[in-house]
């Protein structure tokens, strides 16, 4: 209990003194989870709307495997992300094993199966005369699109919240292929990690806190969004 | 109209906001390390751990310009990058395991650095009575006669690898015992999940001191020849993997066994502990 009072103490001087290691910690975690959730929401919104929007053979199976995805388990894409940007693998020409970037390329691999998922769920659950109302109002097809999303925008949002949760509080993945470099690929979670394995409850703790925090906030930011619809 | 329009302009304003943001992250990321300055340091935790990577690198780093990426795995991990040419340089504490190594020409240069030494600790309790034995296999002898709990790493680290040589010693075989658990995990939780289990284990001095406040946990066993701790530095040999770092792992290695690293590495912990973590051995041989 002492502990956790410590923690809670330790995490407030952490951030009323601006620790410039803390600060630049939780700063990278933003902006590499941000970025790829950036880049998971560019491919899994299209791509959940594209298979939504069309029937083909192999849809379910195809639904399926996007639904398996949405579980990909963080240490699965860090091993073979890990495999496949090693100097000797088959992209170890970019040499980007660990670097922030490959640390983005594993978070957006697992936010996207997520993103995809949840917006192809959004998509198809739009009422289906919808799609008629529109193209007979004369819409073109990029425009139909356009307006479903933006129909679906709740939901499309709670797939941004999923997303970004799924991968700023990711750990697996992060530490395989970031390394948990100090000052360059080292996040809130890596840092966690290291600091209870050293024994540092108390800044572990803080850590902890201060990405439960910063969860919270960008959360509330994207629940405003989402929320201000719905309101009118 | 305006009202209607309102939320999805802040949508669009929100999203062009973050690509913005976005596509200077990735400006910043791209223009960061290039690749003939990084060089590739796979250690054990205990470095780490201790604190002592994170006195030197940085004083490296401004003497050399080279920018360190410090791996921290088990020295079996970490010996496995060098022989998959992964890493560039090694700092590990796995005699036998460095010497195959070095013998089958994936390590170079291999040249002694510091030590310190391994602990058997447990609870204060000591259910085995092994704190009134003089020897490692004694006490090991006596654990197994009791059938008291043992933690074991099982992660084919330097420590992990001097535990299997210390039961051999004993000639023990303690696999698959029940009061004989693997944890799998690096020095600093294991020894936390000692302390929660009552259980003994064997832990190099550094971490044990580095986080002695938070474990219920004494010294019962130490000073014993078999119990020393070597920590050796080497180079991948770039021959067998041409994209490994040559210069800057040798850089690496020199800075490791100078007068200077040799110096901090003698005085380093204790302010914090009230000893050394590490006693400096650069020049010496393994025997002495």
């Amino acid at each position: 209990m002492e502990l956790i009072v410590q923690g809670i103490i330790k995490a407030f001087e952490l951030i009323i003194s601006f620790d410039p290691e803390v600060l630049g910690i939780t700063w990278l975690s933003l902006k590499i989870s941000g970025t790829a959730t950036l880049i998971s929401l560019i491919i899994g919104v299209s791509i959940g709307t594209a298979v939504a929007l069309n029937n083909f053979f192999g849809k379910r199976l195809v639904i399926s495997l996007i639904n398996t995805g949405m579980g990909l388990p963080p240490v699965v894409v860090g091993l073979f992300v890990t495999i496949l940007i090693w100097r000797n693998g088959p992209f170890g020409f970019l040499g980007i094993l660990y670097t922030p970037t490959a640390m983005i390329i594993a978070q957006a691999i697992i936010a996207t199966p997520i993103v995809m998922g949840i917006s192809l769920a959004a998509i198809q659950n739009l009422p289906p005369n919808l799609r008629l109302q529109i193209l007979s109002l004369g819409a073109s097809r990029l425009q139909l699109v356009w307006v479903l999303i933006k129909e679906a925008r709740l939901p499309l949002l709670a797939a941004v919240m999923a997303g970004f949760g799924g991968v700023i509080s990711e750990v697996g993945a992060s530490i395989m292929v970031g390394g948990n470099i100090k000052g360059y690929s080292r996040v809130l979670t890596t840092a966690t990690v290291m600091e209870t394995s050293k024994g540092n409850f108390d800044i572990a703790i803080a850590l902890g806190l201060i990405l439960l925090l910063l969860a919270f906030v960008i959360n509330f930011l994207l629940t405003q969004i989402q929320q201000r619809q719905k309101l009118r | 109209m305006l009202k209607h329009l309102k939320p999805t302009t802040v949508f669009y304003i929100v999203l062009v906001a973050f690509i913005t943001l976005c596509g200077f992250i990735c400006f910043f990321n791209g223009k960061t390390s290039s690749k003939q300055n990084a060089i590739i340091l796979a250690t054990t935790t205990s470095t780490q751990d201790s604190g002592l990577l994170d006195t030197l690198i940085p004083i490296f780093e401004k003497q050399t310009g080279y920018f360190v990426k410090t791996i921290a795995v088990g020295s079996g991990a970490a010996m496995a990058m060098g022989r998959e040419g992964e890493a560039d340089v090694l700092l590990v504490h796995s005699p036998d395991a460095e010497k195959k190594l070095v013998e089958e020409g994936y390590g170079i240069n291999r040249r002694i650095v510091m030590h310190n030494d391994f602990i058997i600790v447990g609870p204060g309790s000591d259910p085995a009575k092994i704190k009134s034995v003089k020897s490692s296999a004694e006490a090991l002898k006596m654990i197994a006669k009791t059938g008291s709990l043992f933690l074991s790493r099982g992660d084919h680290s330097g420590t992990d690898a001097k535990e299997k040589t210390l039961w051999k010693k004993a000639n023990i075989n303690p696999a698959g015992q029940k009061w004989y658990q693997e944890t799998g995990l690096g020095m600093g939780q294991t020894l936390g999940i000692a302390a929660e289990k009552k259980g003994y284990t064997l832990t190099d001095r550094g971490t044990y001191l580095s986080m002695k406040k938070n474990l219920n946990l004494d010294i019962l066993v130490e000073g014993d020849a078999d119990l020393l701790n070597i920590y050796h530095v080497m180079e991948v040999n770039s021959t067998k993997w041409p994209k490994v770092n040559a210069a800057g792992a040798k850089a690496f290695a020199d800075f490791m066994v100078s007068k200077q690293t040799q110096g901090i590495i003698k005085t380093f912990g204790i302010d914090k502990f009230g000893s050394p973590l590490f006693f400096p051995d650069a020049g010496k041989k393994m025997e002495d």
